[in-house]
């Protein structure tokens, strides 16, 4: 299995002649992808950026594994969390040869500092008396709401405590954009930030001094593959001239422009290179139908193989489920095992065997589609009346025939409304596989959510709804397809179940 | 078939010693019985009594835990589907399935075994003209037909193949008095002009008279007696034979049955 997943890397990393740039679930770290993208593009070389990969467990690991070629980061992350805190953020030499030896190169300083912070309101840090981190010390009743990243990485929430000796119990995960709004409706006290989030401004927040100097330097800088050195040399050169060209001003304003005025990335991105560097990209801004189009052959395309591989599947394992009891408890419980893992984590599972993309993601929908198929035609060929069984084979029909010519088209019904059960639930969950870069409807919900952009989160939710709709009105047809007239006409007059 | 194992002469239908348990008490056996060939025999007793377990092993739908079942002296093997086309099986109701027409539940082996369509639809004209069914119905699916003309089309499907035995499981059990009294006749017309080995299970003794040759009561798994009804009457094997004949026989047996 990993020599397969290892093989096909590679195949993909060899034949991607092409830079794939990668970004975070966030805003600054789109807008960085999208600069990057757009530059190499400039020079020549068709980018792809495969946006919102994940948190930054999953894009690193892209990157290392070839899925991705270069990614923006930041030194302080690069030093604690990717590299366990062996090398000193501050020295860049240093954290050049670490990463050397993965096989990853750092390009300079972008121009700018991204760290992390404590931010308060200010009214309520003003009550308190509270303006350096050191002063929390003093409030232990605070209620603290940090990001689930912030809460269990290295450089987070665990050494902030250690080196402040903070006391606070009261502390709860939440996701970025819903600690704002709980900072603002008083439902938390102190939340981390990134210092260059435009909504300190907007929120009219405190952001505390770090005055034991827990953080470490957050400079903001392109990872990537070393390789690319030599595969696509103009458009990391091209990539190179933002090094020193961002400063913190320039950041928050496009973070404030894109998070706060809701503009897509690509355009912020775009604007920013015309004015800072003369470069005249076009962002590659498609029309929204072409958009919304793209997105649902992709979304399909990932229902429809995983669907189709799960009936492949699903029905033999039920037949065999209904024919063997023991055999049965044991590819239900199965089968019901794999229902009981979240499906984000499920997806994060599938990425060290099958990389980012549309295979982890179609590998996901294939297992969860598994539970309704099996379990409707183990429980369409059991609901068989006992008088059917018997003729069938009191006939002399040997076993695969009765399970042809009488048992599977008896259970049709059954085993339809399992297909259906696992379409419309394929339909929903595939809207996950835009966290690891499979596309889809996922991808502007995700980017939405992070853009707090409900007209985007809308261009995703709206036709995956109407997809779930149509897939549940297909099946509505394809039952008067597949499922003998007969007994169609039985169950409408009632004279079976 | 080998020759020591089968002869000419050899029963029909013969159990021997043959023993089917479910789970505590109640179950089969032992029980030894032979159907010579071109009898029609009666299986009567109460319910529970082990009838349609009787039946269900010579099907071989059942595998007994001790004896054997031999069809013409040859030992049934288990899952042999070439031995149960040798039988034609009717149970109560019907058994039709129900996504099939009735000329397609009629013609289901057959079609399976690859007949010409010109062959299956003689043999459908052939049967329905036997059973009188009408032939235009061959279209209808089992929910619509009447109780009387399931049973036909089920009879039909269980003589497709020209099998030596038929097994009948209740087979007016869910009929109403007069589609019970019109379907019986002409099934004592069948029977008579195939000369079929036919084995019967009823629980009605009335009924048994009038389609049997010979009785055989079984009550809790064993035979209690076998033969005709006067022997019953006249000689009772045990106290509940008698109270089985006259409990039934105070009912009152249709006209022209044997007193």
């Amino acid at each position: 299995m990993t020599g397969a997943a290892l093989a096909a890397t590679l195949v993909l990393a060899a034949s991607a002649s092409t830079p794939t740039v990668g970004s975070k679930q966030f805003g600054e770290s789109l807008v960085l992808g999208e600069l990057a993208a757009q530059l190499a593009r400039d020079a020549g070389a068709p980018a792809e950026h495969r946006a919102a990969l994940g948190g930054t467990r999953v894009v690193w690991e892209a990157l290392v594994r070839g899925d991705v070629d270069l990614y923006p980061e930041y030194t302080g992350t690069i030093a604690r969390e990717l590299l366990g805190g062996a090398v000193p953020a501050g020295d860049p030499a240093a954290l050049r040869a670490a990463l050397a030896a993965r096989g990853v190169g750092m390009t300079r300083s972008l121009g700018f500092e991204d760290t992390y912070a404590l931010g308060m309101r200010r009214a309520r840090a003003a009550e308190l008396g509270i303006s350096r981190v050191s002063d929390l010390a003093r409030a232990p009743g605070l209620r603290l709401g940090f990001t689930n990243e912030f809460m269990d990485r290295g450089d987070g929430w665990p050494a902030l405590r250690a080196r402040y000796r903070l006391p606070q119990r009261d502390v709860r995960g939440l996701e970025h954009e819903v600690a704002y709004a709980a900072l603002a409706a008083g439902e938390i006290d102190v939340t981390d930030l990134y210092s260059t989030d435009p909504e300190i401004r907007r929120h009219d927040l405190v952001v505390l001094e770090d005055d034991l100097h827990a953080f470490p330097p957050y400079d903001a800088v392109y990872l990537y593959r070393l390789e690319l050195e030599r595969r696509a040399p103009a458009a990391l050169e091209a990539i190179r001239r933002l090094e020193g060209r961002i400063d913190a001003r320039a950041m928050i304003a496009m973070n404030a422009r894109a998070e706060l005025d809701g503009v897509a990335p690509a355009r912020v991105a775009s604007e920013f290179l015309r004015a800072t560097l003369g470069v005249a990209s076009a962002p590659e801004e498609e029309g929204r139908t072409s958009r919304i189009l793209r997105r649902t052959r992709e979304h399909v395309a990932l229902v429809a193989v995983a669907l189709l591989a799960a009936i492949a599947l699903a029905v033999p394992l039920g037949v065999v489920a209904a024919r063997r009891p023991g055999a049965g408890r044991l590819v239900l419980g199965a089968v019901g095992v794999v229902q009981t893992v979240p499906s984000l984590a499920l997806l994060v599972m599938m990425i060290p065997l099958l990389g980012i993309g549309a295979r982890p993601a179609v590998a996901a929908l294939f297992l969860y589609g598994l539970l309704p198929i099996v379990r409707n035609t183990h429980a369409g060929l059991t609901g068989i009346a006992l008088e059917l069984r018997e003729s069938a084979a009191a006939l002399g029909l040997p076993p695969r025939a009765r399970l042809r010519l009488v048992e599977l088209p008896l259970a049709t019904p059954a085993i339809l409304a399992g297909v259906k059960t696992s379409a419309v639930i394929a339909v929903g969950t595939a809207t996950l596989g835009a966290l690891v870069g499979a596309g889809g409807y996922g991808q502007p919900i995700l980017t939405g959510v992070r853009l707090a952009s409900v007209p985007l989160i809308l261009e995703g939710a709206i036709p995956a709804a109407l997809l779930a709709l149509v897939a549940q009105g297909l099946f509505d047809l394809a039952e008067r397809w597949l499922v003998p007239r007969g007994l169609r006409r039985a169950r409408a007059a009632g004279a079976i179940r | 078939m080998r020759a020591d194992e089968s002869t000419e002469g050899a029963p029909a239908i013969e159990l021997r010693e043959v023993v089917k348990r479910y789970g505590g008490a109640e179950g089969l056996g032992p029980v030894s019985l032979a159907v010579p060939a071109g009898r029609t025999v009666a299986l009567i007793g109460p319910s529970g009594a082990g009838k349609s377990t009787l039946l269900r092993l010579v099907l071989g739908l059942v595998a007994p835990d001790r004896g054997e079942v031999r069809l013409r002296g040859a030992p049934l093997r288990p899952e042999d589907h070439a031995a149960r086309r040798r039988l034609g099986y009717v149970v109560q109701g019907g058994g039709l399935f129900p996504h099939l027409t009735a000329g397609r539940n009629a013609a289901l082996v057959a079609r399976h075994l690859r007949w010409p369509e010109a062959r299956v639809t003689a043999r459908l004209e052939e049967l329905a003209a036997l059973t009188r069914f009408p032939a235009e119905a061959l279209a209808r699916f089992p929910h619509e037909l009447s109780g009387g003309q399931a049973q036909r089309v089920s009879l039909m499907r269980a003589l497709f193949l020209e099998p030596e035995v038929l097994l009948l499981d209740e087979p007016l059990g869910a009929l109403d008095p007069i589609t019970r009294a019109d379907l019986q006749a002409d099934l004592r017309a069948i029977f008579a002009s195939l000369g079929k080995t036919v084995l019967l299970v009823t629980h009605d003794l009335a009924e048994a008279v009038f389609f049997a040759h010979e009785l055989v009561l079984l009550r809790d798994g064993r035979v209690l007696q076998r033969g005709s009804l006067d022997a019953l009457v006249r000689a009772p094997a045990d106290p509940f034979v008698a109270r089985f004949v006259h409990a039934q026989r105070a009912l009152g047996l249709p006209p022209g049955a044997p007193p």
